[in-house]
């Protein structure tokens, strides 16, 4: 099962001061509020949240609810916008690995990879002893998911208090986190041009198809990046 | 309707789960100090910027509601807050708020 020890010490490392867990939570409220907005009820959007739990998703499914698209073109639109998540998966448990875990352990632990929880992993996976590290990785997950869900009941129950403008606020919180992230990330030529030729890929390929330009932009830039790199030596 | 809502639900956690689950099949061949996991991490971090790029310039929801300029000096303000305040995540991520809510009241 689960070592208890690191699931609490990975479920407490949210607390960190760069901790994603206000721009998380922020977010969340904003769906919550959303939700409710659109007509879900209380469990619907807890469902919603613990289920998908990746932000551009729900929103997605929240605008074509909205505008009643079919359920092909939901899936379609979520899974190209949260493809992103498949190099984070790679990116990431390569690190987790150890043979005396098992396999169904890792299927079920991918549902917390989100960028919050990818982030803390990715911070603090070398202090952690290899043959734990999953279970520290549920610990964060669970934190994570956990500060999700309450979040969006606290965002369903506020949305009539909430008018647009403080909407709109809400809804710059994440992106302006993610911002900051992304340039704390730029340490080496490889992960600032990642960052650079992603950010112009992701916007020019949005005039070619806005459903593709994430993971054509995307994959464009990340593998110019890597080359570009290690003929730089990194 | 109430059903169209648990059925959207599903097949968004669906299509979401199908990713994160390829990635740990694809995991299982992978070495942490290969090439293969650098080309991963490069494309994760562009594949995220991609994202992030779109989310800022071509918002959906209640950011496309707010003129293009506004959202980018609110950006570039608390990007601007972060590396002043030596790279202090808290300040730029509250302020950002306040300040978009402060600036789409009056324009």
């Amino acid at each position: 099962m689960v070592n208890t020890k690191y699931f609490l010490k990975g479920f407490i490392s949210i607390k960190g001061a760069d901790s994603p867990a206000i721009a998380l939570a922020v977010s969340f409220i904003a769906i919550g509020a959303l939700f409710k907005n659109i007509g879900l009820n209380i469990q619907e959007s807890i469902f919603s949240t613990f289920l998908t739990y990746a932000l551009p998703g729900s929103l997605i499914m929240a605008e074509s609810l909205i505008v009643g698209a079919s359920l092909l073109n939901i899936f379609l639109a979520v899974w190209l916008v949260n493809a992103r998540l498949y190099p984070m998966t790679v990116s990431l448990f390569p690190l987790l690995t150890h043979k005396s875990q098992p396999r169904l352990k890792y299927y079920l632990a991918c549902h917390f990879i989100a960028v919050s929880s990818w982030l803390i992993m990715k911070e603090n996976y070398k202090s952690v002893e290899r043959k734990y590290r999953l279970d520290f990785w549920i610990g964060v997950g669970a934190a994570n998911l956990l500060v999700a869900v309450s979040a969006t009941v606290f965002g369903f129950f506020i949305a009539d208090y909430l008018n647009k403008d403080m909407m709109i606020g809400l809804a710059i919180v994440n992106p302006v986190y993610f911002t900051c992230v992304m340039v704390s990330a730029m340490k080496t030529i490889q992960m600032s041009l990642a960052v650079i030729l992603g950010t112009v890929f992701g916007i020019l390929f949005y005039f070619v198809s806005p459903e593709w330009c994430i993971l054509v932009g995307g994959f464009t830039a990340g593998t110019l990046a890597f080359f570009i790199g290690e003929l730089n030596g990194n | 309707m109430a059903i169209d809502i648990i059925l959207a639900i599903l097949v968004t956690s669906f299509a979401t789960y199908i990713s994160r689950f390829l990635g740990v099949i694809t995991s299982k061949k992978i070495k942490e100090n290969s090439k293969i996991f650098k080309w991963f991490n490069c494309l994760a971090y562009s594949t995220l910027s991609a994202l992030l790029a779109r989310l800022v310039i071509f918002p959906a929801g209640a950011l496309a509601e707010v003129d293009y300029l506004v959202r980018f000096i609110v950006v570039f303000i608390c990007l601007m807050i972060f590396l002043i305040s030596k790279k202090n995540f808290v300040y730029p991520t509250v302020l950002s708020a306040l300040f978009l809510a402060f600036l789409s009241s009056i324009f």
